[in-house]
């Protein structure tokens, strides 16, 4: 089936005329419209859009101008600014929006040729891990456990939509954006591929923004090499983002295809928590064995501060949220209510327009950062901040990458830890971290749980050597040689 | 610390988020719930450390001071909720 | 002779501290490529950055941090190599990201000094605390609608520098004499073209008062003052107000007040009460801004003749009064006009006629010294016509009137209407003896000691020559003849 192709495989067919972009294209389309309405992955489907531009990718085919993703059909989280095309970034608030400009990273993709299937559901302006807090309904995760298949899963947050998607093979590949986990953990949940790059890799210009300095745009995919095909093409210098890093972009691809032989792979002592899972912890042992297998030296390291990255987190990020969606005001663009005065139209607008976890999130940051209050937490926390950046500097003067887990549970059920807002937050323990220092970090989907849920291990490497985390991601998927497929998916069962 | 009501509504007055008195007490736990888990940052011993202000560990680039931009306020009004002319409009303010 | 105000309980010491506001003069704005042009049609210079749009992201204008620099450089102060901007949150309808981007821990520019000259001739240094890179915001216009505020962003993102004083103003004079510096310190440099009805320099005034000898008092802000004349108004009112709250046992609250220049008092200003908790934090779009210190120096290097160093030189080199070099330097442009006058003439004549006619020319045709009515170079020609004999000191104001009027040049007016100065000893011995028979009595009175009469003959002597006599020759004739 065209839709189980991977990216790799799809783009040598596509050169090889084996099938047109637009064959490509309509097959995705029709798997949309018979998954979707379950899923909804997607919240808004670009059809004729779609089927445009694989037209274009099939005349640039036979012009023999083919570039690195022509017509490879893509699905797009609602985060990122798409020039005429609606963007909610999951929020009743954004509901009217249509950007005038395409975000930084989605033209990259545009220039290499692919094909924009649609705008993927999310978690409310990326805040949450379980695409729970979506203003426009949950996402259904795609794979079912075994013993109950009637229970509705969540595919992770908040780049929910776009893992479901992928997953369910309604696209080849996906953007996501990951402030806390928001790649990793879907992809994990999923069965995926989610790569966060370095900060400053990909531009944050026209990614709706969250927590500025924790915002990382980065692909789903089902391959390793499809990751390091889509971060490819999104990366690179943007001279509109001032925290874009002018650093050339190396060839991934190629990255992938190295051996670990004589690399040195960390174990970060701390990532083994108490209460963990006992399947979790075999699949790390698993990962490093496999490793060692491989031709890789293990090393224990410690990250002592780790057990303080959410906390830390969950300071900055609201901080920043919170001033960050300050705009969100009913004046320029989006939603309003309207109100007698101008202060109450803002109070009465933000309050329709926000949903629950955002509004609290952002009464969070704006007691953090308010008079008496901003040394004791918002100082405190970015001081605990660059801690966590000097554990990942000493660690990195030892080892070239570390292996962990990326979530400390498969999927879980919609509605499960919805008691208290914690329960939520302790799902990014191991991916929080990364975000916080700014190094890159991948999952890669590894083995399954007793429930038959996909487990992902979570490879982190130095700043701007992403090279390194594809090369030790690309031997733990040979390793693991994971083919498990979801229940609900294109032509499956479902 | 723990908020008490008064801080709850001054929080979100400074926030700019209409709060019923009904809601009050519920958003009073969960914030000081999170509060308190957030305290454990206590625990750790930050003396003398710079704090980390930004994800980029680079210098700040500038750009040239050439017009590059705007000229096009249908665009920047064109998602405008309200607006009179070319101007956005909002509830008249008094100073 | 310090400033003091009369209260009911004795004297009281007036305390001022101004937060000026200035345009950085600049093509496009601090953080985005729209354009700064002032006038133009309601949102037109407006990116979708300046409108806070969802993923916009700032991005620093080199020429404005270079503009920053040149001023701190021009205020003598200390250039911050590390810097960093703050957002500074609070909601209102013309700052659309609901932050200020500002700097607020770590400024571009630390402390610096400005000197003030007072009409007794005396100086003071005022500190300056310290100037910093921060953005406009947009304009609210509320008097276009019966229910509605408008909005126009054209301004928002405009690059200012706000240049703090510390709070070393003693008296409105003083204030209006910083003021009148730093509006000079920063045409001088063009980096702020200083218009302040214009509203692209702007100044705050922190006002307190207190018994002599006591520590600060509360001081309160009056914002947004628009002209050297108001602020000195505003600071006389509020300082009254703020005397009669003590002296009837109230206190003065910290507040933030608007100056009514109508009424000639100041209120409190409502809409800002409740944004005083703006919740610094460090801009997270925006790394820490590092300025190299071999780029500092070719811009310390490069500034030009600040007021101080020009008052001082011409003082020096031309001999000049400190008063007159004062006025001479204010204006950029002035002292370049009297350069261009004074250059190879009597400088003291140069000063006199610019100062003199010229000023007064200026102020009757409401013209600029960017456009003046008489070009330096034409009104130098006028000073050789007087310094070589050709025209006397009394025809030359004719001349430089036919100037104003026609646009030419002296040399052709004096020419055309035959202005030229009568050195001929005949005529002017004519001339003489003519009036001398025709006032004998007036000339018996002089000779029998009414000196003061000697003025009445020349007068009547230049007269009947139409102006043109040598004054010199005239008064030697006259003395020779008088004499008998």
């Amino acid at each position: 089936m065209l839709t189980d192709l991977t990216i790799e495989q799809a783009r040598a067919g596509l050169r090889a005329g084996d099938f047109t972009a637009v064959e490509l294209t309509m097959a995705h389309l029709h798997a949309i419209e018979v998954l979707n309405p379950r899923l909804n992955a997607y919240l808004d489907v670009r059809h004729d859009r779609a089927l445009d531009q694989a037209r274009a990718a099939d005349a640039a085919l036979a012009a023999g101008d083919a570039r690195a993703l022509t017509g490879i059909p893509l699905a797009i989280k609602d985060l990122f600014c798409t020039a005429g095309v609606r963007t909610t970034a999951g929020s009743k608030i954004l509901e009217p929006f249509v950007p005038p400009y395409e975000s930084t990273v989605t033209a990259n993709l545009l220039r290499d040729g692919a094909v924009f299937l649609g705008k993927t559901n999310m978690d409310e302006f990326a805040m949450g891990s379980s695409n729970m807090t979506s203003a426009y309904g949950p996402v259904e995760n795609p794979w079912k456990r075994r013993q109950d298949e009637s229970a509705v899963l969540v595919p992770g947050g908040s780049s929910g939509g776009s893992a479901a998607a992928v997953a369910a093979r309604l696209a080849l590949g996906a953007t996501g954006t990951d402030t806390g986990g928001s790649i990793r953990q879907p992809a994990s949940f999923c069965g995926l591929v989610g790569v966060k790059p370095t900060y400053g890799r990909c531009s944050r210009w026209g990614v709706v923004a969250f927590a500025s300095s924790l915002d990382h745009p980065g692909p789903f995919a089902r391959t390793v090499r499809d990751g390091a095909i889509l971060l490819g093409s999104m990366a690179g210098h943007d001279p509109k983002d001032s925290t874009s890093a002018d650093v050339p972009v190396p060839d991934w691809e190629a990255a992938c295809t190295r051996s670990v032989q004589g690399l040195r792979i960390g174990v970060p002592r701390e990532y083994r928590m108490d209460g963990m899972p006992s399947e979790i912890d075999a699949l790390w042992r698993q990962g490093l064995d496999w490793l060692r297998d491989a031709g890789a030296e293990i090393v224990e390291v410690s990250l002592p501060h780790t057990k303080y990255g959410l906390a830390a987190y969950y300071v900055v990020a609201p901080a920043e949220a919170s001033s960050n969606l300050a705009r969100y005001d009913g004046v320029r663009f989006g939603a309003r209510t309207d109100g007698a005065e101008l202060r109450d139209l803002y109070e009465r607008t933000r309050a329709n327009g926000f949903g629950s976890e955002v509004r609290r999130r952002i009464m969070i940051g704006t007691y953090v950062l308010s008079a008496g209050y901003y040394d004791a937490y918002y100082l405190r926390a970015q001081k605990v901040r660059a801690l966590i950046l000097q554990d990942f500097t000493e660690a990195f003067g030892r080892v070239d990458a570390l292996l962990t887990p990326t979530a400390p549970s498969a999927a879980f059920g919609q509605g499960e830890k919805m008691d208290d807002p914690i329960t939520m937050y302790l799902n990014d323990v191991f991916t929080v971290p990364a975000n916080l220092a700014g190094v890159p970090g991948i999952s890669v989907p590894a083995g399954l749980d007793p429930n038959g849920l996909p487990l992902g291990l979570q490879v982190l490497a130095k700043p701007f050597d992403e090279a390194t985390m594809f090369t030790v991601a690309a031997a733990l998927e040979r390793a693991a040689g994971f083919d498990a497929l979801p229940t609900l998916r294109a032509g499956g069962e479902g | 610390m723990s908020l008490d009501p008064a801080t709850v509504r001054r929080i979100a007055s400074l926030a700019r988020i209409r709060v019923e008195e009904a809601e009050v007490a519920t958003l009073q736990n969960e914030l000081n719930g999170i509060l308190a888990w957030i305290e454990q940052l206590n625990e750790v011993n930050v003396d003398g450390v710079t704090p980390l202000t930004g994800g980029a560990q680079m210098a700040l680039k500038l750009r040239e001071d050439v017009v590059t931009d705007g000229g096009y306020p249908d665009q920047v009004l064109g998602n405008a909720p309200d607006r009179i002319g070319d101007f956005y409009a909002v509830p008249k303010v008094v100073e | 002779m310090s400033y003091t105000i009369q209260g009911r309980t004795g004297e009281w010491e007036l305390v001022v501290g101004l937060e000026v506001h200035a345009q950085v003069i600049s093509q496009a704005k601090l953080f985005s490529g729209a354009p700064t042009a002032f006038g133009a049609e309601p949102n037109s210079q407006v990116s979708f950055v300046d409108a806070a749009f969802p993923g916009m992201l700032p991005v620093l204008n080199r020429f404005c941090v270079e503009q920053a620099v040149r001023t701190g450089l021009g205020l003598q102060a200390r250039i911050n190599p590390v810097s960093r901007f703050d957002r500074k949150n609070y909601f209102y309808a013309d700052l659309p990201p609901g932050y200020q981007i500002s700097q607020y821990e770590h400024p571009i520019v630390g402390t610096g000094s400005i000197e003030i000259e007072l009409a007794d001739g005396s100086t003071r240094e005022i500190g300056v605390t310290r100037l910093h890179l921060e953005q406009d915001a947009g304009k609210s216009i509320h008097d276009q609608h019966p229910t509605k505020s408008l909005i126009d962003l054209n301004r928002a993102g405009v690059a200012l520098m706000e240049i703090v004083s510390e709070p070393d103003i003693r008296s409105p004079e003083e204030a209006g004499a910083y003021l009148r510096k730093l509006r000079s310190i920063l045409r001088y440099l063009g980096t702020c073209d200083g218009n302040m009805e214009e509203g692209s320099m702007r100044a705050d005034v922190n006002v307190s008062v207190r018994k002599h000898g006591e520590p600060y008092r509360t001081r309160c802000e009056v914002k947004n003052v628009n002209s050297v004349r108001f602020v000195m108004q505003a600071i006389e009112a509020e300082a009254a107000r703020q005397v009669a709250v003590w002296e009837d046992g109230g206190a003065v609250m910290q507040e933030t007040r608007l100056f009514d220049p109508g009424r000639g008092e100041t209120r409190s200003m409502r809409s800002k009460e409740d944004a005083h908790d703006y919740r610094y934090f460090p801009d997270p779009d925006l790394p820490l801004l590092v300025l190299d210190e071999a780029w500092i120096e070719t811009l310390r290097d490069s500034l030009p003749e600040l007021p101080d160093a020009k008052k001082a030189r011409f003082m020096q080199e031309y001999g000049l009064s400190a008063y007159d070099a004062g006025v001479l330097v204010a204006e950029q442009a002035t002292a370049l006009f009297y350069e261009t006058v004074a250059r190879g003439r009597d400088p003291k004549i140069a000063a006199n006629w610019v100062t003199g006619d010229f000023f007064a020319a200026l102020n009757r045709t409401g013209r600029g010294i960017e456009d003046p009515p008489v070009s330096a170079v034409a009104l130098g020609q006028l000073l050789d016509l007087m310094a070589d004999g050709t025209i006397n000191g009394r025809i030359a104001k004719d001349v430089f009137e036919a100037m104003i009027e026609t646009g030419k040049d002296p040399g052709a007016i004096v020419a055309e209407k035959g202005l030229r100065q009568v050195t001929d000893t005949g005529a002017i011995d004519a001339a003489v003896d003519a009036i001398l028979a025709a006032n004998a009595d007036k000339v018996a009175e002089y000779r029998g000691g009414k000196d003061k009469l000697f003025g009445f003959f020349v007068g009547q002597t230049m007269k009947a020559m139409a102006g043109k006599g040598n004054p010199a020759l005239i008064n030697e004739t006259l003395k020779r003849k008088l004499a008998g």
